[in-house]
């Protein structure tokens, strides 16, 4: 009983700052001391779509950034997670470790020497060049999801798939990839989830000029506008909701995560 | 089609050395390359411009960007306010976590799914709720007024923006624990439970049960996701630069500001600034890997993932 109580309590906790996220999405004119606002009102949400508030423009190019930068990580990943996760070599500890230093150390050094290079290039407030430094983080953890899942494959499978005629093509969409799909899924959410997320690096390399809703965000949170914001914040929230339901059931799957608890 | 079977679990890993290790080396190559390149050919370039060897102001290399950074009457307080934030919010988030990931090891798939809530929400929106829940015309503030125990926004405590970054804190716990929680229920899941029933056949309390056999054999789940955490928070610039205090700021807020400072000639001070934050992070991991090479040394590695 005491269990069960502690884990409403929880629950309760970590929903309520999306109370007032939501009554003041509706709310007009919600002043100190009003528990409930007098007036309701759907401007908030109409503002969303008018161009000006620059919404469906940050919604599109954080969806593209996050999109693209999740496939190449997966492409990135997807060997490496297989050379830690099946192969033993000099250095793989090593190499594991370096590989984590971007989820560790603060990126803004780098991002201030990358800069540098991407206004020479002329990637400097470019969707490419936000992509090219959200891949700084998503690589490392796709990396870490896919070795805990392949360190946790039987490779025999595609040997034997291998000695019944199965063309490397066949072994790796019909053996391979349905095999390791759960980890697939999870080290998609998690570096999805990321780059979505993802502010200090659009900041620094977007120059202003890649603006995605987390720079929508940020700027109407430095105004005073909390009916917007709360919209525009409802609204960030629901492509992640939405992804991390589609993957709940291979969250269940304890190999792939199990890749964090064990850096 | 995909195959319906699932290969057995190992304790030690099944497959054979390979005899051509340059086959891992070139699987790696990708990932490690790009890595590299970015991350590491950031930071040497943000090295050369921080010592004047390239850069807007000429090419004469010396160290004045160091001893700006270093002599910047703020630097000690910043340095200082973010240890104390990420080694508050770690620890709390970590310790919460061993707690409700205890709790939530028996209950229902509803129970553990409800707690990973905020798990996928963006920062910005947690930073936005906390606001409009904790500041002195919040929410919380407005039910305490409703229910007579305070006369104004006045008698309510400041939370956010506050010396004690309680707003940060709170923050930081609000999206860590979750987050933490997720990975040691994944490790919790798979540790073998006979070592626990063992335990308490042999006699061992409760408490005896979870210090000496489940939370040894969660170490290195604890360890890791800790680690992650605290170098997550003692980067983040935006929940500090929202939530947190306005003087002393943080370090990533201190080499911000400097960063874009209208006097170009602090940039140096920023980049200098920003390489002595990467090599404290660095210490960080180096610690980190210190902690469990030492544990593997004392105990029987125990496979938990």
């Amino acid at each position: 009983m005491l269990r069960k109580g502690l884990i409403v309590l929880v629950i309760v906790v970590l929903f309520l700052p999306f109370l007032p996220l939501v009554i003041w999405s509706f709310a007009q004119g919600w002043f100190f001391p009003q528990l409930i606002p007098d007036q309701w009102t759907l401007q908030h949400w109409s503002q969303l779509v008018s161009p000006a508030s620059r919404v469906i423009e940050g919604l599109l190019q954080s969806l593209a950034i996050a999109l693209i930068t999740t496939i190449l990580s997966l492409l990135v990943g997807l060997p490496a997670g297989r050379a830690i996760g099946v192969m033993e070599f000099p250095g793989k500890e090593a190499l594991k470790l370096f590989l984590l230093t971007p989820i560790i150390v603060s990126p803004l050094a780098t991002l201030m020497g990358i800069q540098f290079v991407l206004i020479r290039l002329g990637l400097n407030g470019t969707l490419l060049g936000v992509i090219l430094v959200h891949l700084m983080p998503t690589i490392p953890y796709m990396t870490l999801v896919l070795t805990s899942v392949f360190a946790n494959y039987d490779i025999r499978y595609e040997t034997q798939a291998r000695s019944l005629g199965a063309s490397p093509v066949q072994v790796l969409s019909q053996v391979t990839l349905p095999l390791i799909a759960p980890g697939i899924v999870v080290g998609a959410l998690f570096a999805f989830l990321i780059s979505w997320n993802e502010f200090l690096l659009t900041f620094f390399v977007g120059a202003g000029r890649v603006f995605t809703l987390p720079m929508v965000l940020f700027t109407l949170l430095q105004g005073g506008n909390n009916g917007l914001v709360a919209a525009v914040a409802i609204t960030s929230v629901v492509p992640g909701l939405l992804f991390l339901l589609l993957a709940s059931k291979a969250l269940g799957n304890d190999t792939a995560l199990g890749g964090l608890g064990n850096v | 089609m995909p195959l319906k079977l699932q290969p057995p679990r190992h304790q030690t890993s099944p497959n054979l050395a390979q005899p051509f290790p340059w086959q891992a080396y070139l699987l790696m190559l990708p990932a490690v390359g790009i890595v590299g390149l970015l991350f590491g050919g950031g930071l040497v370039l943000a090295l050369l411009q921080s010592v004047g060897a390239i850069g807007l102001l000429g090419s004469q290399i010396s160290l004045t960007a160091y001893q700006a950074a270093l002599t910047n009457p703020e630097f000690l307080r910043s340095l200082t306010l973010s240890l104390y934030i990420a080694v508050v919010a770690t620890g709390l988030s970590t310790v919460l976590s061993v707690g409700l990931a205890l709790l939530l090891r028996t209950a229902g798939r509803w129970a553990s799914f409800a707690c990973q809530i905020t798990l996928p929400i963006p920062h910005l929106v947690g930073i936005a709720g906390v606001l409009l829940l904790l500041s002195p015309s919040g929410f919380i503030s407005r039910s305490l007024y409703a229910l007579g125990l305070i006369q104004s926004d006045q008698d309510f405590p400041l939370l956010v923006n506050d010396a004690g970054n309680i707003g940060v804190l709170l923050h930081f716990l609000w999206k860590e624990i979750p987050f933490i929680t997720l990975i040691l229920l994944a490790v919790l899941r798979s540790i073998n439970p006979a070592y626990e029933m063992q335990a308490q056949i042999l006699g061992a309390t409760p408490w005896q049960r979870f210090w000496n056999v489940t939370l040894p054999m969660m170490r290195t789940g604890i360890l890791s996701s800790s680690l992650i955490v605290f170098g997550y928070i003692f980067a983040s610039f935006e929940v500090p630069f929202l939530l947190g205090s306005t003087r002393p700021r943080t370090l990533p807020v201190l080499v911000y500001r400097a960063f874009t400072d209208s006097d170009i000639a602090r940039r140096a001070e920023a980049i200098a600034l920003g390489i002595i934050l990467s090599i404290l992070s660095l210490l960080i991991i180096v610690a980190y890997s210190w902690l469990v090479s030492r544990g593997r040394q004392n105990r029987q590695p125990i496979k938990g993932a």
